[in-house]
């Protein structure tokens, strides 16, 4: 008997009203999947978890020619460790970070980011890498993504490259993603020792509501407790996620004293360049994003072992 | 019509069915299958009245398509009575009223099966971020918060 092994698991195509082709394909391979987003001649989607384009495909914003399901591939639904750190595929749902030890361990900023993003049925299924290629400047997981150094392994039709999360997206809804490119797993390095990150965001409510501002600190400290490396990224406040290099700069070097707070409020605020909506005022943001800076660079500092 | 054809297990039986790709499993579940229990409120992952749980994992069934339930294990409202003998869950929610027109009572049940499956012994404040998913519209909260610690009490018993 001769066994021939399905390039596809599933392969459904259907005539759809508008008299288009939909169809729905679950590779098992991350080639396979490059190949048909790259083949593709009309609108193609890439589904994780699901939580932002089944939303999109409902109301109508969007509507795939092409749905590549990419939880089958090999890899894509595991977090790895490495000797250099952690590698999450690209399928793993934020519920699964949540119950990871080590990397709670070595991100707790991180993962508590990504613990916010939406309710215990979306944490079932929703993606940190999603999160990212969504591109929303408020999604919860990318400033503590971006200050913890995060780097994005993409696969393409020209092979693979790793890019830092902060050059992912590049507006609302827009990536630098090319045609035929995918994000394969989120890459985290160990944490340097003496070394601390925390994410914090601003709601109007307790839980399950989108960021009106959101700031991620990482920082590493010497022996002294005095700064030797930090990150800091703003959320909600640009048009994508912002590393504020400057604020970065300006507690390097120092401890995390009150005056170093305040400069880091200063300058936080300064680097905001937010909307004014019935969310948050454009004063509102600024304001709110200096003082989340500091209390998120607060947490980060004790976590490193820093008082 | 031509459609993608799925085998998958519900609530412990097989099922085979053929969805077309944009086809949610809520409305596979309901129009296809018969299983009405789900509901669907907002159909936009808000509203938790579609809940399942796919593969231990509690989700919004308005959220997964129909064809992602391929080899995989789905539990609905519909598994969760022995036959006549209802589900300790859904004894205390009658006891305590914990519904009133009852479209989010087959999502509240299956979120605190899955919760109580997780944290058999939850705080007030773990059943309320535990349910924080499920929006109920008339009874309030607090009637189904104390039918789940009702319900938690007589699972440890049991």
């Amino acid at each position: 008997m001769v066994i021939v092994r399905r390039q596809f698991i599933t392969v459904g195509e259907t005539v759809m009203t508008k008299g288009e082709t939909m169809r729905y394909i679950r590779p098992l391979s991350i080639e396979d999947a490059v190949g048909l987003l790259a083949g593709s001649s009309g609108t193609a989607a890439i589904l994780a978890g699901g939580s932002d384009l089944l939303v999109r495909m409902k109301g109508g914003f969007v509507e795939p020619d092409l749905i590549v399901d990419i939880k089958a591939i090999e890899g894509l639904s595991e977090i790895r460790q490495t000797p250099d750190g952690f590698s999450i595929g690209a399928a793993v749902p934020c519920a699964v970070l949540g119950e990871n030890a080590a990397l709670k361990k070595a991100w707790p900023g991180v993962v508590e980011a990504a613990k916010l993003i939406g309710s215990k049925q979306v944490q079932g299924r929703c993606t940190i890498t999603g999160n990212l290629c969504n591109a929303s400047p408020a999604a919860d997981s990318v400033p503590a993504l971006v200050a913890a150094g995060a780097k994005a392994v993409i696969a393409g039709p020209s092979g693979k490259r790793t890019i830092p999360v902060e050059a992912v997206p590049i507006g609302p809804g827009k990536t630098s993603l090319a045609k035929g490119e995918i994000i394969e797993a989120i890459l985290l390095d160990n944490q340097a020792p003496r070394s601390g990150d925390a994410y914090l965001r601003f709601i109007p409510r307790t839980e399950m509501d989108i960021a009106v501002v959101s700031a991620g600190v990482n920082l590493t400290l010497d022996e002294h407790g005095v700064i030797t490396a930090a990150r800091v990224a703003l959320g909600a406040v640009a048009v994508t996620v912002l590393l504020v290099e400057e604020a970065a700069e300006a507690l390097i070097g120092r401890k995390l004293d009150e005056a170093a707070l305040e400069r880091l409020a200063k300058i936080c605020s300064g680097a905001c360049r937010p909307i004014d909506d019935k969310r948050g005022t454009i004063e509102f943001r600024r304001k709110v994003a200096g003082v989340l800076a500091t209390r998120a660079a607060t947490t980060a500092n004790a976590r490193a072992g820093g008082k | 019509m031509a459609g993608i054809a799925v085998s998958t297990t519900i609530n412990g039986d097989a099922f085979e069915y053929l969805c077309q790709p944009d086809e949610t499993l809520l409305d596979v579940l309901r129009d296809r299958l018969g299983l009405t229990g789900a509901k669907e409120g907002c159909g936009t992952g808000d509203c938790g009245a579609c809940s399942i749980i796919l593969d231990d994992r509690l989700v919004c069934s308005c959220l997964v398509l129909g064809a992602e339930a391929e080899g995989r294990q789905v539990e609905t409202v519909e598994g969760m009575a022995h036959g006549d003998q209802l589900h300790p869950l859904q004894q205390k929610f009658l006891e305590h009223a914990a519904l009133q027109c009852g479209i989010c009572t087959p999502g509240f049940l299956i979120a605190a099966k899955d919760l109580l499956a997780k944290n058999p012994d939850p705080t007030e404040e773990e059943i309320r971020f535990g349910l924080a998913g499920n929006l109920c519209r008339c009874t309030g909260y607090d009637k189904i918060v104390r039918a789940v610690q009702d319900a938690a009490n007589v699972m440890k018993g049991a």
